[in-house]
């Protein structure tokens, strides 16, 4: 297979050795087969360019997501905007922009990122792992033509002789972390190869392929976990069964043997509100409910608290406290003079201070069902206008004002309802601002006779309700985990340096050690030049030199002092490259 | 529970917002008469040079020249790239005096000096401010749109003073404490909030970490956005110089070449991509205590997810041939106004979760 030869291009500088193939192919195109159609294409996909590209473009698609409302976040605002907007909401529709995140373009876009990305770790992986093995690239011929480059003069009464220079030189790259490889030890001009960072190239893959790990338990998270809501009023119990819940939201492999039976018990639900800032009087700043709970029916009960961004975990589920209010509890007798219904009823939040909406739904009232819409006040005022709102959160001067309907609910059809809403087109109301009965106005422990012998409604108190959502999701430790891992490889790849060092030894006729080092970057690397210097020192030290700083000179320098090559001339030059190739 | 609110704290808060605004303001003047200073010296310099009879326009660091006047800025010229060493300040009829490594020069500047001195007192100030506003809110500064601002660009003078230390970015100043100012005044006139408490579901640890470092990032991604632009605009008037064109710009000469620029600001947002990578890390997980999910696709998760694809499209642009320079450079700064959307727009008009702008 020809891509082995790519792959050994890699070793070198990954992102142009695919650019440089592709652009072969490139030129080849005319004649390709269908074999070499696809590994074009594939070298295609895999290139840098590419990669630039999808990352860019899934930038973009990420966008219509925030700006279009979201089917999975809220379905009834889709269908509302879909009304509101006649002209295109249908279209925007069809292009599945209620529903970016897993549309097919959104999808394409990232899969194709994570193909692209596999094909560029793996042959990547392999070319690393060799490049481990392998040995440090041969000495240039020239050091001067480093970036990097200096000498030392270890003076002839040291007596320390080129081969044994090189060999110290050798302990001290080593202990810093440099593999370095000593050649030609014995021979007059010994020199010795090192590099180091390998941990850059290591953590840059770790990198990649843990948000290829981030993906798959994102995936299996949606495979095997479920969510469902489950509204619970002071002294109700919940149990984690399917008929449990509200709402249910399975994953696609979700099993109904998965949910444990336990159980959870609201006892008590209680708010702070704020009563220090002006700006904010009256906001709640805690919410606490006390709860008990049981491992499974037969398991003994434990008290527990659940509070916002605190969840309680129970049974691989965890539990969160998302919403709250006031449910009033009622006692609705029907026409016949017999409790029909008797309990607390669930009011939804509908603006300031926990102004709410009730409807109550009585289908068990005779001979006629009954039906109540209107709203609950917890500080109930009354402007000039006749307009009501609430003026405080907190149970001051609760109010029921009601309208109410007898007829047909319509709940025998078996179509399901919402338990929030009442349609009244079909019912004949009883009570309203403009009949002649006027609206029902309730404080607690009052009861009110409906016209015409329907029966009569009392408002016998408040509790308060919590909504809760239940989580369970499989994949989550693991995303943990990879993400933990992709941030490790990212911070190694950033800050770890690749370099490569290299130092030739020499003796000078009168008896001194030259000796001469170059360093080169592989990548970004602005500390070089303070590597070089350290590089410096501990070699200085090693030789008990001073001046470990005089003689470095910069990059590109071009004066050598005392370089070998010009001092020299007469010793055979050491075989190797002509010059270092920089792009290695 | 929370502490309890002091109002008098928040007051004096406000008034020592106030006051940081307005030594910021003569810390501007100061450096824009720097700037406006240096230009007519480095003028008066040409005119001299002009009059000795040399060409005033020749490039002088080799680097900045042939690159200029190449424009080829594939991974493979890196190497060419200076890693380190000084292409010290040119003579006088350079494109650039400033030193690409961005040290400081020996020649003095007072009028920068002045400003320095100013914005640190600011800076001071400025810190007392977002100290009483904690200490009058009894808890973290950083809990609603005004406390995200004063805070925020408290965070961001700070980080520059603290680069300040080891680099000359004086050519920055009327840029970060122009911003600074701007800050205030929208926290001030726009968002101005009481000292209060936190609601619920921002009451949690996380809010400390994850919103500190959000802010930490976002103020390095301000100073690498002000950098990249500039880093344009010295590209564009380099190549201009080098092709024989006049230079319009003078002042730019108190800049570091557009290589410079590009690799300093890329050091910067490598940390400050760590940052933003902690940041939406942190996010999911608070998001999971708090709502059950670690990723929800909330306006504000989409957002925070949009600027880090885009910045580490920029990091893949660094290594891709023909993508470096100018076109990482315009990858940042599309990434900065992504931050401040999702700052300023996402914050205030769009519905979600994250509806705790205190508004
Ligand atoms: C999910 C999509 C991807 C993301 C979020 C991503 C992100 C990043 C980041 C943040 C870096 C800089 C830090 C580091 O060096 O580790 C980076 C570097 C790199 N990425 Fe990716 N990447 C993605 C996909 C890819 C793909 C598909 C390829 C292959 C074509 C690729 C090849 C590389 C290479 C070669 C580098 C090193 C660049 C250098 O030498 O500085 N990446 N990537």
């Amino acid at each position: 297979m020809s891509e082995r030869v790519n792959v050994k291009k890699k070793t070198s500088a990954p992102a142009e050795a695919s650019t440089v193939s592709s652009a072969k192919a490139d030129a080849a195109l005319p004649s390709l087969g269908p074999k070499e159609m696809l590994r074009w294409a594939w070298t295609q996909l895999t290139s840098m360019r590419t990669a630039l590209f999808l990352l860019l473009l899934l930038a973009v698609a990420a966008v219509p997501g925030s700006l279009f409302p979201q089917r999975p976040a809220n379905p009834s605002v889709v269908t509302q905007y879909i009304k509101d907007h006649p002209d295109y909401g249908k279209l925007l529709d069809t292009l599945q922009l209620y529903d970016v995140y897993s549309s097919v373009w959104f999808s394409a876009i990232y899969l194709l990122l994570f193909i692209s990305l596999i094909g560029c770790v793996v042959p990547r992986a392999i070319a690393h792992y060799k490049a481990m093995r392998s040995q440090p690239p041969r000495t240039p011929k020239r050091l001067s033509r480093l970036p990097e480059y200096g000498t030392l003069i270890i003076p002839a009464d040291a007596g320390i002789p080129a081969s044994d220079a090189i060999r110290s030189a050798a302990g001290v790259l080593k202990k810093r972390g440099y593999r370095v490889e000593v050649r030609d030890d014995d021979g007059a001009r010994p020199s010795l190869g090192a590099e180091r960072g390998f941990m850059k190239e290591v953590g840059n893959l770790v990198f990649h392929t843990s948000l290829i790990g981030v993906l798959v338990s994102v995936a299996i998270g949606g495979l095997f976990g479920y969510s469902g809501q489950r509204i619970l009023v002071e002294g109700d119990t919940f149990v984690n069964t399917l008929v449990g819940y509200d709402q249910f939201t399975p994953g696609t492999n979700f099993q109904s043997s998965q949910l444990q039976p336990y159980s959870v018990q609201l006892d008590k639900f209680d708010i702070t509100f704020d009563r220090e800032s002006q700006g904010k009087f009256g906001q709640p700043i805690d919410f606490s409910a006390a709860v008990t709970t049981k491992e499974n029916p037969d398991a003994p009960a434990k008290k527990e608290t659940l509070k916002v961004n605190d969840p309680i975990t129970l049974g691989g589920t965890s539990i969160y406290l998302t919403g709250n209010g006031y449910a009033p509890v009622v006692t609705i007798r029907d026409g016949d003079g017999n409790v029909a219904m008797q309990g607390p009823v669930v009011a939804k939040l509908q603006g300031d201070n926990y102004y709410s909406s009730v409807v109550i739904k009585v289908p068990d009232a005779k001979p006629e069902q009954l039906g109540f819409q209107g709203f609950f006040l917890p500080t109930a005022f009354v402007t000039d206008q006749g307009v009501s709102f609430s003026g405080d959160p907190e149970l001051f001067n609760p109010q029921l004002s009601l309208n109410s309907y007898y007829g047909d609910l319509g709940l025998d059809s078996g179509a399901p309802q919402n338990v929030f809403e009442i349609d009244v087109k079909d019912l004949t109301p009883l009570n309203a601002r403009n009949l002649d009965a006027g609206g029902i106005t309730l404080a607690p422990g009052s009861t009110y006779t409906l016209p015409d012998g329907k029966g009569s409604i009392s408002f016998d108190g408040v509790k308060r309700y919590v909504g809760v959502d239940i989580h369970h999701n499989p994949g989550q430790l693991y995303a943990l985990i990879f993400a933990l891992l992709a941030v490790a490889g990212l911070i190694l790849s950033l800050y770890v340096n690749r370099r490569r060092a290299w130092v030739r030894t020499g003796m000078h006729e009168d008896g001194r050690t030259m000796v001469e080092y170059g360093l080169l970057a592989r990548g970004e690397d602005h500390r070089l030049a303070g590597e070089a210097a350290a590089v410096r020192k501990l070699l200085a030290d090693e030789w008990n030199l001073d001046g470990g700083g005089q003689q470095g000179s910069g990059h590109q320098s071009q004066q050598t002092p005392s370089s070998l090559d010009d001092n020299g001339a007469g010793t055979p030059t050491p075989a190797g490259p002509a010059g270092p190739d920089k792009d290695q | 529970m929370p502490f309890g609110i002091n109002e008098t704290m928040g007051q004096y808060s406000e008034l020592f917002m106030l006051l940081a605004a307005g030594t910021y303001t003569v810390a501007f003047i100061a450096f824009a008469w720097d700037l406006a200073k240096s230009s007519k010296a480095l003028h008066a310099i040409d005119l001299k040079a002009a009059q000795a009879g040399e060409p005033a326009k020749v490039p002088a660091a080799a680097g900045v020249g042939s690159r200029a006047a190449s424009g080829v800025d594939g991974p493979a010229d890196r190497a060419e790239r200076p890693s380190s060493s000084a292409s010290g300040p040119a003579a006088g009829g350079g494109v650039v005096t400033a030193g690409a490594d961005m040290k400081y020069a020996a020649e003095r500047r007072a009028p920068a000096r002045v400003a320095v001195a100013l914005t640190i007192l600011g800076a001071v100030i400025h810190g007392a401010g977002v100290v009483t506003r904690a200490l009058g809110a009894g808890r973290v500064p950083w809990g609603n749109m005004y406390e995200f601002l004063t805070t925020g660009a408290f965070v961001a003078i700070a980080v520059f003073l603290l680069v300040l230390i080891r680099r000359d970015l004086r050519f920055l100043g009327t840029f970060v404490v122009g911003l600074a100012i701007i800050m205030l005044v929208a926290a001030s006139v726009a968002y101005w909030t009481p000292v209060g408490h936190l609601v619920p579901a921002l009451q949690s640890y996380w809010l400390i970490i994850h919103v500190s470092i959000a802010v930490l990032s976002s103020a390095l991604f301000t100073l690498t956005f002000a950098m990249s632009a500039l880093q344009l605009v010295q590209s564009h008037r380099q190549k201009t110089v080098a092709a024989g064109g006049e230079d319009k710009l003078r002042f730019m000469r108190l800049v570091p070449s557009a290589l410079s620029l590009e690799n300093l600001s890329y050091r910067i947002n490598a940390i400050a991509f760590i940052g933003w990578t902690f940041t939406l890390m942190f996010g999911a997980i608070w998001a999971e205590k708090a709502w059950g999910r670690f990723w929800g696709w909330d306006t504000k998760e989409v957002w925070t997810f949009v600027i880090w694809v885009v910045y580490a499209g920029y990091l893949h642009a660094r290594a891709t041939r023909g993508w470096t320079g100018t076109r990482a450079a315009w990858l940042s700064i599309v990434g900065y106004l992504c931050v401040v959307f999702n700052f300023t727009i996402v914050n205030q008009f769009f519905n979600g979760l994250h509806s705790y702008s205190g508004l």
